[in-house]
């Protein structure tokens, strides 16, 4: 059925369809929308599921663990200051390798205090052991939360799943959004949760065990490689997906008008939106210019964007974080893997653009366009500072 | 009786690697007879949660986890949510445990939450005085004058100089159903309080003191016999409190005075130098002595 | 792929971690003056005591006892000795 909702209802009702049994959380704009929707479809007996609304951000990841321990489907969602009060706890979940689905309605890190976009709070916890997907929309947000708990039950991957949104931006504007009227088609595709291990009188494992240094690397290592094989799972779930729902967005990563491309602007979430009008313009006026969507941050598709990048001129990184003390963190990652693989014919510009909710219009992408190719390995420079505050 | 056999098969086996007199494997051995297989525990990081499952072992069989060192009450809230969902709830216990630290310092907070949500789980907490599991600093519940590595003695100092925080109290002050206090010293009272808590819906707290022979510094024997002293000098007085009521305590026998206490442990060894040790083991006496008072433990 | 790996360990696994070798001395059980209190078995931090009230005959599982003493030191009637052990 075709809808008008607002981001935060839409991805409410994705969870919704994938019927979770304990969801735990702590108000923290921009995420609230999400579980005060949440919190109605409970209340209104429209989602048989426990609500545990707790005391922080810590808990709510806590309890979600407690709880994914157990065998049973659960969701949390937060953003910036309250991530980082739970990165702990998601560390030790991916540890324990234990399902958990998150959104992560992504906003600025304090200080100074910004409850607007950016995702600085994601690269927060890029090391986590999370598998970090982005949506671009409201429609591609429902769908891969649908998604992200068949990749995290995936009995080879087992891996909390933090599903990216961008804060305001999609989480609270309206937007079209197709929603699927069939719950047994949802059951079908994402069958019910079944693990291996769980807290159970009847098989009474010890969970969270002391891993001595004869033990924890390999420990480590095999939720390593359980990330790795998840990318796998991730473009499974989203081929799944379309045969069941009709609905597709890429598997890891995504392009746009990417044949014969010579310069092309890789970026993820929202503000590729904006980046394909323009790129709609350009080429019109006859600018072989082309998107690399990422879809997918943990795993990094590296063979993917390598791939699709090899024969780029230049490449514009659209960085909506920033690393203090080096410089820009996706366009470094995207220059590691050309470089592993031996193509250095690529010119690679990170640009930080668009913190704090600082709007990046499509001219700031023209110009960015124009730069790249008269410009060489741009490190996260910032972009549309304001001088008069410098 | 028990037989050998039998006790290889008890629900907190040996094979731990506590140290030799640890009261709190014996403590926790004391309540797992109780609460029996239909139960789920978590852990905080600490002494226990260290010395009973060093990966590939374990000393638990029931459904056991460890998560982190703040969170032992929230896990445990997520527990009881998810038995609850699949209804289980009723016929599986839930225990939430911590050691001082983890319960009334950095753990307060989700054990705040836990209570005012009133989750039908029964949080123990081990209170052997300070962290021991990183080697002996002092935690919120360190009695005063102790010796810790963080409260040391000296030329300025007679150790810990706060009184220990009245735990149990904060978790009155939470109108749960049922707060207690216990000792290692005392079996009998302790599997007493929890068969009761067992009986009860709801939030629970029991606080067991639990000596600690490297971090109190005596010989492993006196174990119980310090968990004894330190109720009958009134320095730890054993209640029971339903809601903010406390509905019973345990008479002390025969008083005994706090330096019979004190002078067992290395780390009240300070006291017992000068004169000025003298007058602080008066302020201990008197502690002691108000809470003979305030408790009505005689 | 074995994620149990430093994650997860099976019920009661620690039975194969034989903690005797810790002790430094040894209870010895006499079995003259035993009243069957059973004092000594709630008080075993390891768990290791066991025994029967009726034939007053107690003793202890020397693989796991850690040679605390605590038996010997609250046995009400003295019927538990701790001496040392032979290295
Ligand atoms: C967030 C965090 N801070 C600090 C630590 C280090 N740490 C681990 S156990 C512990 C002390 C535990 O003390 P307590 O809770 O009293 O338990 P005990 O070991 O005394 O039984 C500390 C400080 C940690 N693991 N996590
Ligand atoms: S340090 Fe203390 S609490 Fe920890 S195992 Fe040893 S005796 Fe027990
Ligand atoms: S010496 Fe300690 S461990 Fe050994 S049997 Fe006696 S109480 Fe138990
Ligand atoms: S404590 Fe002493 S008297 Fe009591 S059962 Fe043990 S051996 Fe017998
Ligand atoms: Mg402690």
């Amino acid at each position: 059925m075709k809808q008008v909702l607002e981001g935060s209802m839409a991805i409410a009702d994705g969870v919704r369809m994938a019927e979770p049994h304990v969801i735990s959380a702590y108000p923290i704009t921009p995420q609230t929308h999400i579980v005060e929707h949440l919190s109605q479809m409970v209340a209104d007996g429209d989602l048989k599921a426990e609500f545990i609304m707790v005391e922080s951000e810590h808990s709510a990841a806590s309890v979600v663990l407690g709880a994914s321990a157990c065998g049973v489907r659960t969701y949390t969602a937060t953003a910036a200051q309250g991530l980082l009060y739970m990165e702990e706890v998601i560390y030790n979940i991916a540890g324990m390798r234990l399902p958990v689905v998150m959104t992560l309605a992504n906003r600025a890190v304090s200080a100074p205090i910004n409850i607007w976009n950016d995702m600085q709070d994601a690269m927060a916890i890029r090391d986590t052991g999370a598998i970090m997907l982005v949506a671009e929309n409201n429609q591609e947000a429902y769908d891969m939360h649908i998604q992200a708990f068949k990749i995290a039950e995936n009995r080879d991957v087992m891996l909390p799943v933090i599903v990216n949104v961008d804060g305001f931006v999609l989480t609270h504007t309206f937007e079209v959004v197709e929603t699927i009227d069939s719950i047994d088609k949802v059951r079908e595709y994402l069958p019910p949760i079944n693990m291996e291990y769980k807290l159970d009188v009847e098989n009474p494992y010890s969970f969270g065990t002391l891993g001595e240094p004869s033990v924890y690397m390999e420990s480590r290592y095999n939720m390593y490689n359980a990330m790795k094989y998840s990318s796998k799972t991730i473009i499974d779930a989203a081929k799944d997906f379309k045969n069941m729902f009709g609905r597709f967005y890429g598997g890891l990563t995504d392009t746009y008008k990417m044949d014969d491309a010579q310069t092309v602007i890789v970026a993820m979430g929202s503000v590729l939106g904006t980046i394909k009008d323009v790129v709609d313009e350009l080429r019109d006026s006859g600018k072989k210019i082309g998107v690399l969507k990422i879809r997918s941050f943990r795993p990094f598709p590296e063979e993917e964007i390598v791939n699709a990048l090899k024969n780029a001129k230049n490449v514009i990184v659209i960085e909506k974080a920033i690393c203090p003390g080096k410089g820009g963190i996706l366009s470094v990652e995207i220059r590691d893997s050309l470089f592993k693989h031996k193509i250095n014919t690529v010119n690679v510009n990170g640009y930080t653009i668009g913190l704090g909710g600082r709007d990046i219009t499509p001219k700031n992408i023209k110009d960015l366009v124009e730069r790249a190719e008269k410009e060489e390995n741009v490190d996260g420079e910032f972009i549309g500072l304001s001088q008069q505050y410098l | 009786m028990l037989t050998k056999e039998e006790t290889r098969n008890e629900l907190f086996t040996m094979g731990h690697t506590g140290c030799s007199g640890c009261a709190q494997s014996m403590s926790v051995k004391l309540i797992m007879e109780i609460l029996g297989k239909n139960t789920i525990a978590t852990s905080a990081t600490g002494c226990l949660e260290v010395f009973s499952t060093r990966w590939p072992e374990s000393s638990w069989k029931i459904p056991w986890i460890h998560s982190l060192f703040e969170n032992s009450a929230a896990v445990a809230s997520g527990v009881e949510a998810a038995l609850k969902y699949m209804g289980k709830k009723d016929g599986i216990n839930v225990i939430a445990q911590g050691g001082d630290g983890g319960t009334a310092d950095i753990g307060l907070q989700a054990l705040s939450g836990m209570f005012e949500r009133n989750h039908d789980v029964l949080y123990i907490c081990y209170d052997n005085g300070a962290y021991m599991n990183t080697g002996y600093q002092r935690s919120g519940l360190t009695p005063f004058d102790a010796y810790t590595t963080t409260s040391p003695s000296g030329k300025e100092s007679f150790g810990n100089n706060r009184p220990k925080k009245y735990m149990p109290e904060i978790a009155m002050a939470h109108r749960i159903p049922y707060t207690a206090v216990s000792s290692a010293g005392y079996p009998m009272d302790l599997q007493k309080k929890v068969k009761k808590a067992m009986t009860i819906k709801g939030a629970k707290y029991l606080q067991v003191d639990v000596p600690c022979v490297p971090g109190w510094k005596y010989e492993p024997r006196y174990s119980v016999k310090l968990a004894q002293l330190a109720v009958q000098t009134g320095l730890y007085p054993l209640f029971e409190a339903e809601y903010d009521k406390i509905i019973s305590v345990k008479k002390i026998s025969k008083k005994v005075p706090v330096e019979e206490y004190l002078k067992l442990q290395g780390r009240f060894k300070h006291l017992f130098k000068d004169e000025a040790g003298r007058a602080e083991i008066e302020k201990i006496q008197k502690m002691a002595d108000e809470n003979i008072e305030r408790y009505g433990l005689m | 792929m074995d994620f149990k790996v430093g994650i997860i360990s099976m019920p009661g696994a620690a039975l194969s971690n034989k903690t005797g070798s810790f002790a430094n001395e040894t209870p010895v059980f006499k079995h003259k003056a035993c009243t069957g209190c059973n004092l000594c078995i709630y008080f075993c931090p390891e768990g290791v005591i066991y025994g029967d009230k009726k034939t007053k005959i107690y003793d202890f599982d020397p693989d796991y006892c850690k040679g605390c003493g605590i038996c010997a030191e609250e046995c009400p009637v003295d019927d538990i000795e701790m001496v040392l052990v032979e290295k």
